[in-house]
């Protein structure tokens, strides 16, 4: 049974979500970890089978919280958890590696993250000479679309001129983008590989809250790259994150704003708006102005 | 006491400007960009990009813009207009989208500026009378009233005693947020003015001047002496503040966006003058051609994009447009250039004759239907006469970003070239092409518009022959459609309006009736439908409607080919139908 305890986040959207803690083979059966989830200290250990086990730090019967192990990390809920976390059907394919690029703690909200991670605009401003590069600055038009069963939000036929999209990159590349936001605060992204024609590369965020305007994000590949060393992976990934950081920790408000007047769109930023209308439409009250 | 928002504070010291910085400052909550363009202007802005919020602090300031450090979006120095959305190149950006200013004055060595603040920043005689010397500015974590308590048992010592430690003090009030100190001792006596900013409602600057500069030789020791005192009473303000309850932060509102902006931009309603401009300058910059420029009357002017132009409708009832010169930033005049023509029909023989220095004008806003692309990595420009004017503020834009350009100016002669100041700064980038035959000119463009590229634009602007030969040299030359741009100076194609046909107005869903005689624009008009226009000949684009059904007798000379074969859009004060009906988006 779900324990009822007073929570800082009272958003029942957002607890009802599987959100991820950290990646499993941080946790061990020798010491308890602890950790922030919406505001609440979590202890955290292996279980004596190797299985997570996690509870709130202030429940003296340290009842156990629904847990879940997925894509390498271990999800935990606060509420009432769904059945199963989205679907990422790549990480099952034999030949893709999955790898845990690493932990990088923002202090803006999720859904600030979420977008910044949507955009393309930025690459030639923020992630120069390697996602982007002047004066190749045009985001070309793409579509959004809500998938009708999953209802996850797509961007797609999304192009971008990319001086190094990845690490198996030796010069610039026109990438195709897909973007997939399948959880208000994780999102997925598929690219061009050099490597393989039909198929692509998956990267994706995954961001845990700590409070409504602090996250700590994780980064997860799930790539066709056979030859780059982890070291040389996770390098190039926390570089990029690591440029988008600082820009993220200078937006006001650090929470996202739903009210259309609050910011000013551009043709660009039409993933952003149907992320905007999505989190409106699901509800969500916590890391978002809702609109008035 | 005041509300601390109609009132004047310091938010920065003027050496917290040097050239090309941005400085972060707050004042009552509110977090404030601060920087100094070229022309010495100094902007006070909100320090959020209005597209997603980043600080502008943090972004670029070449003298003449302000760059966002997310996407590269551009403000205009004075405006704070958007003039550039490089995820867009290709349009021109609403030019409604403008931070939110506050007004800024220098005055003591440090800007003052304020939320809403009525007059001027306060007039200190003291500082007035003396020879003022701005000291080190000391942020301090404690209310602007606990400090103004601490600031009022101050104690220093006057120049020339230094040393000494018991100068007589002496306090004079200067209104709710400042103070004077005269320290008086040992036959010496100096007086040190504070303003404390409050920055928000736990936080405060202290800003302090003397009345008095010292000796070069003295002044190390006396910003070391006031630091050092400061820094004692700054502990002391500090402690003071954590003996009480920690007050509520200061709110700042920030605006909404306009409700245009908050979705797509909303079409221009009608060929409108509301601006008044009075001409500041006039004088002849070229053989028959007539430079002015045009000051505001009343609020700032709009901000404008290279490419620009204006309506300026003439005392005489007629009405004509001109393009704006002016590089990026440039935002405190309008400068165009008239030429005299020899068969005016009184346009420009008005602005050349009857318009003076001093007169007041009306214009419409800026429109651009000529945007220049900031993404080539060759821009061709081609200027004839006159044609010279929309180059001119496009090269200004393109020459700080380090973009690859060149400028041929054709012209009869030497004295026929306009606009010597702005040509200078250009250097090398400029070719001049002198006295040419319709024949050598030819031949100097096909030599120009050689070895066309990936990413390469040409911009072609000038007498009608000049231009056609220009286009159909570029075609030759393997430029595609899509990058060769161009503005006519007029359409001197014989306007055939003997049609008649119906138009459906798809979103309102009425059907009326074009007569021969009568062009789409009127028959719009009539009907109640706001249209905007400029020219009303078919070169200036700005009545442009999207087409959705329907064969179009194009007419005007602003679309190119592959934009007339597209058949999706219209020029409606010339163009007209050879299908019974058009059915189209508005």
């Amino acid at each position: 049974m779900t324990p009822t305890v007073a929570t800082t986040c009272a958003d029942p959207v957002i607890l009802d979500q599987w959100h991820p803690l950290l990646p499993l083979d941080e946790m061990t059966a020798d010491n308890v970890g602890h950790t922030i989830l919406l505001g609440e200290q979590l202890s955290y250990q292996l279980d004596t089978d190797g299985a997570p086990v996690v509870w709130l730090a202030a429940d003296a019967d340290a009842t156990a919280l629904p847990v879940l192990v997925e894509y390498l990390y271990v999800w935990v809920c606060l509420g009432s958890p769904p059945e199963a976390l989205f679907a990422i059907p790549e990480f099952a394919e034999p030949d893709r590696r999955n790898i845990h690029a690493g932990t990088i703690g923002v202090h803006v909200s999720a859904p600030r993250a979420i977008e910044n991670f949507l955009d393309m605009g930025h690459f030639p401003y923020v992630h120069t000479d390697v996602l982007g590069a002047e004066p190749h600055t045009e985001v070309a038009e793409y579509d959004v679309h809500i998938d009708p069963d999953t209802n996850d939000v797509w961007a797609t036929e999304c192009v971008f001129y990319q001086p190094r999209a990845a690490t198996t990159s030796t010069e610039g590349q026109m990438s195709d983008y897909l973007y997939r936001v399948p959880h208000p605060y994780c999102v997925i992204l598929y690219k061009t590989t050099p490597l393989a024609a039909e198929r692509m590369d998956v990267i994706a965020l995954f961001c845990r809250p700590i409070a409504e305007d602090r996250i700590e994000a994780h980064m997860f590949l799930c790539l066709l790259d056979p030859d780059n060393s982890e070291t040389v992976i996770r390098k190039f990934q926390q570089t990029i994150f690591g440029q988008d950081k600082p820009i993220l920790e200078n937006q006001y408000p650090k929470l996202l704003p739903l009210d259309p007047r609050a910011e000013t769109p551009i043709r660009a930023d039409k993933v952003a708006i149907a992320y905007r209308r999505w989190l409106s439409d699901l509800g969500v009250t916590y890391g978002v102005i809702p609109a008035a | 006491m005041s509300d601390p928002r109609s009132l004047w504070h310091p938010v920065a010291t003027s050496i917290d400007l040097p050239q090309h910085h941005i400085f972060h400052g707050q004042l009552l909550g509110r977090e404030v960009a601060v920087w100094r363009a070229d022309d010495d202007f100094v902007n006070v802005w909100e320090n959020r990009c209005l597209h997603r919020g980043v600080r502008l602090s943090i972004g670029t300031n070449d003298g003449n813009e302000l760059t966002c450090r997310y996407h590269g979006w551009r403000y205009a120095n004075r405006s704070a207009g958007c003039t550039y959305i490089p995820a867009h190149p290709a349009d021109a950006p609403a030019r409604t989208i403008c931070n939110r200013t506050f007004p800024a004055v220098e005055r003591y060595g440090l800007v003052w500026s304020g939320e809403d603040p009525v007059g001027e920043p306060p007039l200190v005689p003291m500082l007035d009378d003396g020879t003022p010397f701005t000291l080190r500015s000391l942020p301090v974590n404690a209310s602007a009233e606990i400090v103004l308590a601490q600031l009022r048992d101050h104690r220093f010592q006057p120049v020339g005693a230094l040393d000494g430690d018991h100068a007589a003090m002496a306090v004079t009030e200067l209104g709710d947020f400042a103070l004077a100190l005269t320290a008086t001792g040992a036959n010496y006596h100096s007086t040190a003015v504070f303003f404390v900013q409050p920055v928000d409602s736990d936080r405060s600057v202290i800003r302090a001047v003397l009345t008095d500069t010292p000796a070069d030789s003295e002044q190390i020791a006396v910003l070391r002496h006031h630091a050092t005192r400061l820094g004692q009473l700054v502990a002391l303000a500090e402690t003071a503040a954590t003996d009480q309850p920690a007050p509520e932060p200061m709110v700042a509102t920030i605006d909404q966006v306009s409700l245009a902006l908050s979705v797509m931009p909303e079409r221009e309603t009608n060929r409108s003058a509301p601006l008044r401009v009075q001409v500041a300058r006039k004088w002849e910059t070229a053989h028959d051609i007539m430079a002015f420029e045009l000051v505001s009357t009343g609020n700032p002017l709009p901000t404008f994009q290279p490419g620009a132009h204006i309506d300026v409708h003439l005392p005489n009832g007629l009405v004509r447009q001109y393009s704006i010169t002016n590089g990026p930033g440039d935002t405190a005049c309008y400068r165009i250039g008239v030429k005299l023509e020899a068969e005016s029909t009184g346009g420009s023989q008005a602005l050349h004759d009857t318009v003076n220095e001093g007169d007041v004008l009306a214009i419409s806003e800026p429109r651009n239907n000529f945007p220049l692309r900031r993404d080539a990595l060759r821009t061709v420009f081609i200027a004839g006469g006159i044609g010279v004017t929309p180059m001119l503020a496009m090269t200004q834009a393109l020459q700080p970003m380090g973009l690859a350009f060149e400028l041929h100016y054709f012209a009869q002669a030497e004295e026929h070239l306009a606009f010597d100041e702005i040509r200078s700064t250009l250097g090398d980038y400029v070719t001049v092409h002198l006295g040419l035959s319709p024949g050598e000119t030819s031949a100097e463009l096909t030599r120009v518009l050689q070895g066309y590229d990936h990413a390469n634009q040409a911009y072609i602007c000038g007498p009608g022959p000049m231009l056609e030969a220009a286009r159909t040299i570029a075609a030759e030359a393997g430029w595609p459609d899509q990058a060769v741009h161009f503005e006519y100076f007029k359409n001197t194609t014989e306007i055939d309006d003997s049609s008649s046909f119906e138009i459906a107005l798809a979103r309102s869903a009425v059907t009326l009736q074009v007569p021969s005689g009568t062009t789409i624009l009127e028959v719009l008009r009539d009907h109640g439908v706001a249209m905007p226009s400029s020219c009303e000949q078919g070169a200036c684009g700005t009545c442009v409607v999207p087409v959705i059904e329907g064969d179009i007798d194009h007419q005007d000379v602003h679309l190119k080919q592959t934009e007339r074969d597209a058949g999706d859009q219209i020029m409606t004060c010339v163009s007209r139908a050879t299908s019974d009906r058009l059915v189209l988006d508005i």
